[in-house]
């Protein structure tokens, strides 16, 4: 039989106190209630042990940095010595063949019974020769890696949605991991990379409660990713009085107003980073100074400058944007109608003549 | 083009645009001028307040105003919607254009003759002419779905997930656009296309007025469509 959560982490030097403190953690994280804790700890105790192969493929292993500088150290012990007693070519302590054959191991003996974690994303271009793992390319890992798991998490926004290496013109046609692997559940965790104590949550409630967390249309979990920075920002009230940093170390700068015209992409960026933070609570991008810059949206590098409010437009191959455009055509409509009128009225009086 | 068509009309006057229309009409102009003053100013705020945060809210009654005319818009228009049917043949023209009579688009063609300087005289219609009806129909009417639809879906950003706003609007508009900021840049861009259309209906209404055998503003006030001259009304059968 296969060891129980709650096994592994005795095995793995962590004391029932520890353990009951992590479930009681987890449960607060999560947003759940207190009785929660509970069901956490009974489950764990129960339920064998479900086994995660976190696979790297064009990334930049921010993801991985971020998820080991958690703020609860438990919860990072616990599914850190979890993760790595599977594949996580990272951090594990094997490597070359003997770490491949994990992922074959892992594969056979748990079909349709263990996780795959992705970080980063398979180019596909030159038959995905981008980027090679153990000699193969790593599309091909990721399809037979994913082939009988139970459910993948595409971790930050490069398995998510490309992030920067499918910037355009995107030569090695890096693709998010849901438009190669169409046939299983995914959940994706955006962020470039997502905040290290949302990751531990998600990981948590999936192995728990053996099931996704409640999802958005987009496949993200809600209860991280269904408010806008915007939403909770500390600036806000600078916002809605109308206080704006209008440049780079001016008062409103010092006097900490909102950095909306600086190009903040908090408005329409979905994220916790307004309430959780980073770095243990520390401080978040706002909080330094600096807007932000949508991290965690759909091709957020393709969306012109990120000290810019309005959207880079430059289709028609000139530096432009919504009213730069649309200013432009109104004033050709208006010059075009003035025109018009003038010949009108030249019109009109030759033909009054006529008559 | 028949003989009718020489036919002497002796009718001065005909109701045209009902109380409903006239009053969706103007409380419309007036929710657009200040849903895209406000909405400029929303992309591109004013020069920051001083004084302290709380005792300023420039911003949040920017907001107010535009949320307050984009209810005002989207009620109108669906009411204007029940009107095409509940109204008189007029009402529908702009809403329901006849887009598969090959007899609508030869007077499509004529007005845009008539617009080019090509032909002396312009048609004589009791509601709108075709291309009025067109450009209607597929600037302003349409122009104005998009608004409605990527405004509220902007909107439901706001009063977040579960809201009906949320639920009916940004839980599709926003993946079908790919990001909330693409929303934005759109409901941007179609803006700019509003006004244009905003800037040519207003020339042309005055240019008919002028140089048109009807009258074109006074009737959307008071409903009645006067003639200058006596000679057949297009579509009249009589
Ligand atoms: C003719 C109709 C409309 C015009 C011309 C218009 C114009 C604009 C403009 C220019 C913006 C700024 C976009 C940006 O971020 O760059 C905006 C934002 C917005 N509009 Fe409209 N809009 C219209 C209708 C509506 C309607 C019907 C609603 C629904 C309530 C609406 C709700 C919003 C919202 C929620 C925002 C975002 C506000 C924010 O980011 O703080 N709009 N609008
Ligand atoms: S700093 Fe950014 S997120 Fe904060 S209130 Fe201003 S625009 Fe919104
Ligand atoms: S504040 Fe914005 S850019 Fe910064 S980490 Fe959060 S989502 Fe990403």
């Amino acid at each position: 039989m296969t060891e129980t959560f709650y096994e592994v982490m005795r095995r793995q030097g962590i004391s029932r106190r520890s353990f009951l403190k992590f479930c009681s953690l987890t449960a607060a994280a999560l947003g759940l209630g207190p009785e929660f804790a509970g069901k956490i700890a009974h489950a764990m105790e129960n339920k064998p042990r479900i086994p995660i192969l976190w696979l790297h493929g064009l990334e930049c292993t921010c993801c991985s940095e971020s998820f080991i500088r958690s703020a609860h150290p438990l919860a990072k012990d616990v599914i850190l010595s979890m993760v790595s007693l599977d594949y996580d070519d990272t951090i594990m302590a094997a490597s070359g063949h003997q770490a491949e054959a994990i992922v074959e191991e892992i594969v056979e003996k748990y079909k349709g019974n263990y996780i795959v974690a992705v970080e980063g994303n398979p180019p596909l271009n030159e038959d995905g020769m981008y980027c090679i793992i153990g000699g193969k390319p790593f599309v091909e890992q990721l399809r037979y890696a994913t082939e009988h798991c139970k459910a993948i998490i595409s971790w930050g926004s490069c398995a998510s949605y490309g992030c920067v290496q499918a910037a355009r013109p995107n030569p090695t046609q890096a693709t998010p991991v849901h438009k190669v692997i169409t046939d299983k559940p995914i959940i994706k965790v955006p962020g470039c990379p997502p905040i290290a104590e949302v990751m531990t949550a998600v990981v948590t409630y999936m192995l728990t409660f053996e099931r996704m967390p409640e999802l958005d249309r987009q496949g993200r979990p809600k209860m991280f990713y269904s408010q806008r920075i915007h939403d909770k920002c500390y600036r806000r009230p600078h916002f809605d009085a109308g206080q704006f940093v209008e440049s780079w170390d001016d008062e409103g700068a010092r006097k900490g107003y909102c950095l909306y015209k600086m190009g903040c992409k908090g408005p329409t960026t979905y994220n916790a980073c307004s309430t959780i933070r980073w770095n243990e609570g520390t401080s978040f991008p706002i909080q330094a100074g600096h807007g932000c810059i949508g991290c965690s949206e759909d091709g957020f590098w393709d969306k012109g400058s990120w000290y810019a409010r309005l959207t880079d437009i430059n289709q028609f191959g000139i530096e432009s944007n919504a009213d730069a455009m649309g200013g432009g055509v109104a004033a050709v409509v208006g010059g075009a109608v003035a025109a018009h009128a003038a010949v009108s009225a030249v019109k009109r009086a030759a033909n009054k003549g006529e008559e | 083009m028949t003989s009718k068509a020489a036919r002497v009309h002796a009718e001065p006057a005909v109701y045209v645009y009902e109380v409903p229309v006239r009053l969706w009409h103007w409380v419309n102009a007036l929710a657009i001028t200040v849903l895209a003053v406000t909405g400029y100013f929303i992309g591109s705020p004013l020069p920051s307040m001083p004084g302290e945060a709380i005792d300023n809210f420039l911003m949040g009654y920017i907001r107010f105003a535009h949320f307050a005319a984009g209810y005002v818009v989207a009620i109108g228009f669906l009411f204007r919607i029940y009107w095409a049917f509940m109204g008189n043949e007029h009402a529908r023209q702009i809403i329901l254009p006849p887009l598969f009579s090959v007899e609508w688009w030869k007077g499509v063609m004529h007005e845009v003759r008539w617009y080019l300087f090509l032909t002396k005289e312009p048609k004589k219609y009791i509601g709108h002419n075709p291309l009025a009806q067109l450009v209607m129909y597929v600037v302003f009417f349409w122009g104005i779905v998009f608004m409605i639809v990527t405004g509220f879906a902007l909107y439901g950003e706001g009063t977040g997930m579960g809201s009906w706003q949320y639920e009916m609007f940004s839980a599709w508009v926003i993946p079908l656009f790919g990001q909330s900021q693409d929303v934005h840049t759109w409901h941007h861009l179609i803006m700019w296309y509003i006004i244009v259309f905003v800037i040519i209906h207003v020339y042309v209404a005055v240019r008919e007025d002028i140089m048109s055998r009807q009258s074109i503003i006074s009737s959307m006030i008071s409903g009645w469509r006067t003639f200058k001259d006596t000679r057949r009304i297009e579509g009249d059968e009589f």
